[in-house]
């Protein structure tokens, strides 16, 4: 199968990854060939196999609704890229 | 000093024969005479080492050692290590000093092991080469011009070369065992959930798995002994009483039942490493096991669903790297959107890209059941597979590696060419089971792996396997002349 280049446009905004006219060149011929690759899969009949998750089929554990971690929030923002007032600053979203 | 086991520079510590501080200082030297060339590590940490190996002294010198407390390790730069850079071998974590310890680094710093360093490795894990690391290449010590394998390949490769007695790696798909195969060195890739996740940088969560690479299988006991367990961190983290993976070492193997599988000893096999394991199934079977042909009907599927699976996940887990919190962020965003595409156009190298694309594209509407969900479905026939064999034989066994190691850039432009060298081990993390490579002998001077799985949570058993042909062969005592 062939994707075509608006697919791969689309993907890439969905994935919020910004790309150039000839990355989306060579994506779109690499995920096609990717995509081909996998086609495989649609050999084998898989009617009421049930899909598995998790190798050991585990399910989510749960726990006492109790706080287990003290409040680091100065020391995980001392990494982040602009911080002010103890909150993470991004470009404007509301004018 | 080097090539010692982990046993013997434990005794020698203990004897005092050498102090941690005086072991510690030998192999940064080795570190800093060697890995120029190698490029096995992306941060050696000096300082701290030394520090760590003068608190292990302390130790020593007061009888509150454990056994591995005094011995350096590295490990590969996808745990957190606080206070220390975490790259995951990629621009976008270049700047990220982990504000938190991976459990397994805290479980080795508890043991009073001493860290030298972070290892290089493939870009979030994601690569068979090591070749996509924002940090360059690694070289395998065997030969110079070819690739260590990956994703784990720093920490192959320095263990390999003898700057490191012994390291962490992590294996999604097989990240440890395959650069193992390919360096010659011993890579234990546990069952999944044995060794927790907290703290290990995710690819893809229901796969990845964190284990040891060492030069022998006693030395993997040892420090599985230190780093598996059960982990509330960890919502996958299995509950069970801890083992002692060193206990079954020494048991005879006389009538023990060895699969090999049908499937993988035919086309796309090297010759050269097929006649190597050959010569290990007669060498292993004049030690008393049995062996029998099995079969895993659906095997040649693991490497098409396993891109399904792993992909998916892996552009759901790399969604976190938006500029915001930490990492990379672009310069003079205009908007938000824009400050997103640009980080992450920036940060994520090509194939990092190229996997997060595809698996959004599995994932997003009107595709995720004809992929993911089709996908699932399979690997539960891949599990089944591995369940039925299990019934005829105790271990299971067959090459690493398709080939022996290849030449830099020689698959860096075909993904799926590259995708295909990880083809023995896939199937194992997509049914959780462990699985290790040991060195088994040499193709055109380069090393092979032999590949050794066993049933759920039967890693001491595999470890047996495994001990016992290294008491048969010295091929896990060949080392690199270049780094003798």
């Amino acid at each position: 199968m062939s994707l075509p280049k608006e697919e791969v446009e689309k993907i890439a905004n969905l994935a919020k990854i910004a790309l150039t006219e000839s990355e989306i060149s060579m994506y779109t011929k690499q995920l096609s060939d990717i995509l081909d690759f996998v086609e495989q899969m649609n050999t084998v009949d898989t009617t009421d196999i049930i899909p598995m998750a998790h190798p050991l089929d585990a399910t989510a554990r749960l726990r006492e609704d109790v706080v287990s971690e003290s409040d680091q929030r100065d020391h995980f923002q001392n990494i982040a890229p602009q911080i002010e007032n103890g909150l993470y600053l991004v470009p404007q979203v509301i004018e | 000093m080097h090539t010692k086991t982990l046993a013997e520079l434990s005794s020698g510590l203990r004897q005092r024969e050498y102090s941690s501080v005086e072991l510690t200082q030998y192999f940064l030297d080795r570190i800093a005479k060697y890995d120029n060339k190698l490029n096995s590590f992306i941060t050696v940490t000096n300082d701290t080492a030394l520090a760590e190996a003068k608190a292990a002294d302390k130790r020593l010198a007061t009888g509150e050692a454990d056994i591995l407390t005094g011995i350096p390790l590295a490990h590969k730069d996808l745990f957190c290590t606080h206070g220390v850079r975490t790259s995951c071998g990629s621009k976008m974590l270049d700047n990220f000093i982990a504000p938190y310890d991976a459990t397994v680094v805290a479980k080795c710093k508890a043991a009073g092991m001493v860290m030298l360093g972070k290892t290089n490795m493939d870009e979030f894990a994601m690569g068979s080469s090591n070749e996509t690391s924002f940090y360059g290449p690694v070289k395998n010590p065997w030969d110079m011009n070819t690739v260590p394998g990956g994703s784990s390949g720093g920490s192959v490769a320095a263990v390999a070369a003898n700057l490191v007695p012994i390291a962490t790696g992590t294996d999604t798909g097989g990240s440890i065992r395959q650069p193992s195969a390919l360096c010659g060195v011993t890579g234990l890739k546990p069952t999944y959930g044995a060794v927790s996740r907290y703290g290990m940088i995710a690819f893809a969560s229901s796969l990845d798995q964190g284990g040891p690479i060492t030069h022998n299988a006693e030395d993997a006991a040892l420090l599985l002994n230190v780093i598996s367990g059960y982990d509330k961190r960890d919502s996958t983290s299995i509950q069970q009483e801890l083992p002692d993976y060193t206990a079954d070492l020494n048991n005879n193997i006389k009538g023990l039942k060895i699969g090999l599988i049908k499937e993988h000893f035919g086309e796309g096999l090297d010759a050269g490493v097929n006649e190597v394991l050959n010569n290990s199934i007669k060498e292993l079977e004049q030690s008393g096991a049995v062996f029998q042909e099995i079969s895993l009907p659906h095997s040649h599927l693991s490497v098409p669903i396993y891109y399904i699976i792993a992909l998916g996940e892996c552009s759901s887990n790399l969604s976190r790297y938006d500029g915001v919190r930490f990492g990379h962020r672009c310069d003079d965003p205009q908007d938000l959107l824009d400050m997103y595409k640009r980080t992450r156009a920036e940060g994520f190298g090509a194939e990092v890209k190229r996997r997060i694309m595809l698996g959004t594209y599995v994932l997003s509407a009107g595709y995720y059941d004809a992929y993911y969900l089709k996908a699932q479905q399979i690997r539960r026939l891949i599990s089944e597979d591995f369940k039925a064999a299990f019934k005829q034989v105790d271990v299971i066994l067959g090459p690493t590696a398709p080939t022996t190691a290849f030449e830099i850039g020689a698959k860096m432009n075909d993904p799926i060419t590259m995708y295909l060298s990880d083809i023995y081990t896939i199937a194992c993390n997509l049914a959780g089971l462990p699985a290790m490579s040991i060195p088994a002998g040499f193709s055109d001077n380069m090393p092979v792996g032999l590949h050794l799985v066993g049933n759920y949570l039967k890693e001491a058993q595999i470890l047996n396997v495994a001990h016992q042909y290294q008491q048969l062969t010295d091929w896990h005592k060949q080392k690199p002349v270049d780094f003798s």
